[in-house]
């Protein structure tokens, strides 16, 4: 293997890869040939890095000078100036959102800086379709440790130890888990690993499988010792192809090591895995409707107990896992389960994955520890709102979880502290809402979704969404009555206690959190009819501002109800009874003048 | 066990039912294995048949019922003949609040296909999906294997002009 004088690590998750991120590698490479450079520097694809928002992006090391949304054009500069006479391309150097100062190295990126690397450590350091280089960063010696040196005893100790909540966003106790399944009877046990994530707005286990798929593989070994499986699967959606690749990679380098199936590491003990891609249905991230799925029928969960560490997968004692929670494992067995708890909050230990979107600056992946207040997340890292809007909520935890208002945003990432304002930890989602979105919109677009999502076995979810969902729709569009609050309340307290598995419990939280701080909007478009953030198109009244208007007529025009009045010289005026709210004028007017 | 008759659809080549057949034949033994089963004969054919469902129920022993419970169960899954060209607009909650209804509508207006329709000549076939997971990219759309991301509703057509 020769020494590089440089390595360039170029982002190649599916965010940078939509970009143009390819592109960018096959010029790249021809330069540095075509300058004879090929030899002394290293062109390294990684996974994703998380900062999403400016792709594609590289990370040039050893030096750490971090280059953001860079093209073709980009290259012979770069080469030239960068990689072969040493000096920097500063225009294309990340630059702080307020300030517009420009940051070139990433320590000193607020957005990288103020992240806690555990589940993520090994996210754009190294080429995920290499063993080596994972094996090179204490890839593997985690899972030698437990198989060689430890018991399944001491093993779920150290998990205990931790204080390591499951990821997914239940939070249960990862070590009590896995003690159950260990002191289940029987020589046939599973592993599974849940990689469906499904939440919309979520993709931290895609980042995760798609740049370090090998610690998900050592969690999953190490657990396989602990609870004593021999088998395991990876459940992973089907909409993943590129996690799914590398998984398929990764677990054939592994064999071939022996760090995985037959006789690991020589240490007697045999643990083998499967990927199985989903097909399509949220609901399969549920444990019990995963499970039916690997069975090969229809995704529909059982009630509990049995829990699945007595009769699972097969009716054999079986865990299940999120990625995120996987990942973590081989740094707690390796460092052991106090260093993991030396971070965090008294009852939620650790870091956690979140992954930014919505109306904010720096959109991507960001690994926090426990106990940051919110607050720090939306600004510090975050970097604000764009366009000079305002925040109004964040949504945490996907269609399962609640928005959190500004007045809570200084409330800490913390399991029981989210649930204290109505929302979830969830598997890490947090959404951005600024002024602009309708926060009775935005519930009904979560009930939307869980409607269509909803297995439909039992009752309280299959019709207790649908009536929701019918009540919210009708109050979009402007046929909302003042009974519909009482009736979105109860339906919504029936769904919750009585629904059989976790998606039907909380398909009310969207609804609930939102009434509990935006009440005045409900309000609005029930009593008023109007839609305070200018959203919900059945409420919108369109009119033209006579100061703005230049008289052009091409409202007129586009108007496909003859609801514009307009003369050749004079201003247009907008029937309201005939407007049907189809937005044709507001898009055309090129001078602003329509709201 | 190779079926000795194949039944006929407008569909389905003599080369697809040999490898429905060698699907059916690999996976016969695996339990659990249906899903797979169905997803790897519609990438073969490129959509379910009903008639293909009833084959696959006879060459896995499984009761029709069953499979087809299963085939309509998952929205992977499709009964119904899709496009060349799949549009996948994501309708994800990122992608939702930044603006991927008004690509969808574009996409309607300009050739005629609401959410799940295919169109006449089976130029394009438009589903929304839940979430692509590429949420920094926000509104994303995913035509066949190249994903379009940070779209703008009026970039649409020059897009999709390049499949036909």
């Amino acid at each position: 293997m020769s020494k590089t004088r440089m390595q360039l690590m170029l982002c190649g998750g599916t965010g940078c890869h939509a970009t143009g991120s390819k592109p960018f590698q096959e010029a790249l490479n021809a330069e540095l040939v075509n300058r004879g450079l090929a030899d002394e520097i290293k062109v390294i694809e990684t996974g994703c890095n998380g900062f999403c928002a400016v792709g594609p992006v590289m990370l040039v090391q050893p030096e750490g000078t971090f280059y953001q949304k860079l093209s073709v054009e980009d290259v012979p500069e770069l080469v030239e100036e960068h990689f072969l006479k040493g000096r920097p391309v500063p225009r294309l150097f990340f630059k702080e959102h307020k300030s517009k100062e420009k940051i070139p190295h990433i320590d000193d990126i607020p957005f990288f800086s103020n992240q806690v690397y555990r589940a993520m450590r090994n996210k754009g350091a190294i080429d995920p379709e290499v063993i080596d280089d994972y094996i090179a960063r204490d890839g593997y010696f985690g899972s030698a440790k437990a198989l060689n040196e430890m018991t399944s005893e001491g093993i779920i100790d150290e998990m205990l130890a931790s204080g390591l909540r499951g990821r997914g966003g239940a939070g249960f106790p990862t070590g009590m888990k896995w003690k159950f399944a260990h002191a289940s009877e029987g020589d046939e046990k599973y592993v599974l690993c849940n990689a469906d994530e499904g939440d919309p707005g979520a993709f931290m286990d895609r980042s995760i499988l798609e740049s370090d798929p090998h610690v998900v593989l050592e969690g999953m070994t190490i657990a396989a010792k602990a609870i004593n499986a021999t088998k395991g699967y990876i459940y992973c959606r089907t909409e993943y192809q590129l996690a799914i690749r590398r998984l398929e990679i990764a677990i054939a380098q592994a064999k071939e090591y022996g760090l995985l199936g037959e006789d690991i590491l020589g240490s007697g003990f045999s643990f083998d895995v499967e990927i199985y891609q989903g097909a399509g249905a949220f609901v399969c991230g549920e444990e019990t409707a995963l499970m039916r799925s690997i069975e090969g029928k229809r995704g529909m969960p059982r009630p509990r107990p049995p829990f699945p560490a007595q009769k699972g997968l097969w009716d054999k004692p079986t865990i299940l896992n999120n990625v995120e929670s996987f990942a973590n494992v081989p740094q707690i067995i390796l460092n052991g389960g106090e260093w993991y708890a030396s971070v965090g909050t008294e009852k939620s230990k650790g870091t956690k994955v979140f992954a930014l979107s919505g109306d904010i600056n720096n959109i991507g992946l960001v690994e926090v520890p426990m106990g940051l207040p919110i607050s720090k997340l939306i600004y510090d890292i975050g970097g604000g709102i764009p366009n000079k809007r305002k925040f109004k909520a964040v949504q945490l935890g996907g269609p399962s979880g609640g928005c959190v208002p500004e007045q809570h945003l200084d409330t800490a990432i913390d399991y029981e502290e989210i649930a204290k304002v109505g929302a979830i930890m969830g598997s890490g989602g947090a959404i951005v809402m600024d002024d602009r979105t309708c926060m009775v919109d935005m519930a009904r677009f979560f009930m939307d979704f869980i409607q269509e999502e909803s297995c439909g076995k039992c009752t309280p979810c299959r019709e207790g969404t649908r009536r929701i969902l019918e009540i919210l729709e009708r109050i979009c569009d402007g046929k909302g009555e003042e009974r519909d609050l009482k009736s979105l309340e109860e339906l919504c307290e029936v769904a919750s206690n009585s629904a059989l598995c976790g998606l039907g419990q909380t398909a009310a939280n969207p609804v609930l959190s939102t009434m509990r701080f935006f009440m005045d909007e409900y309000k609005a478009h029930i009593f008023d009819k109007t839609c305070p953030a200018k959203t919900c198109q059945a409420l919108l009244k369109f009119t033209v501002d006579q100061d703005k208007c230049k008289k052009c007529g091409l409202c007129f025009k586009a108007c496909p109800a003859d609801a514009i009045l307009w003369k050749k010289k004079e201003t247009a005026s907008i029937d309201t009874d005939k407007c049907i709210q189809c937005m044709s004028c507001y898009d055309k007017c090129p001078f602003d003048a329509i709201d | 066990m190779a079926m000795d008759h194949h039944p006929e659809h407008p569909d389905i080549t003599a080369e697809m039912w040999t490898s429905i057949d060698t699907i059916i034949d690999e996976n016969n033994s695996v339990p659990g294995s249906l899903i797979t089963v169905l997803r790897l004969c519609q990438d073969t054919v490129g959509y379910l048949p009903p008639l293909l469902l009833d084959y696959i129920a006879q060459g896995m022993n499984l009761a029709s019922s069953q499979v087809f419970g299963v085939a309509t169960f998952y929205s992977l899954f499709s009964l119904e003949p899709k496009g060349r060209n799949i549009i996948k607009a994501c309708t994800g909650t990122a992608c939702y609040v930044k603006g991927i209804k008004e690509v969808m509508n574009h996409i309607g207006n300009k050739f005629g296909i609401a959410e799940g329709e295919t169109m006449e000549d089976r130029r394009f076939t438009l589903e929304g999906v839940r979430c692509l997971g590429a949420c920094g990219l926000a509104p994303v759309m995913v035509v066949n294997e190249d994903i379009h991301g940070n779209v703008d509703p009026k970039d649409v057509t020059g897009i999709l002009d390049d499949y036909s």
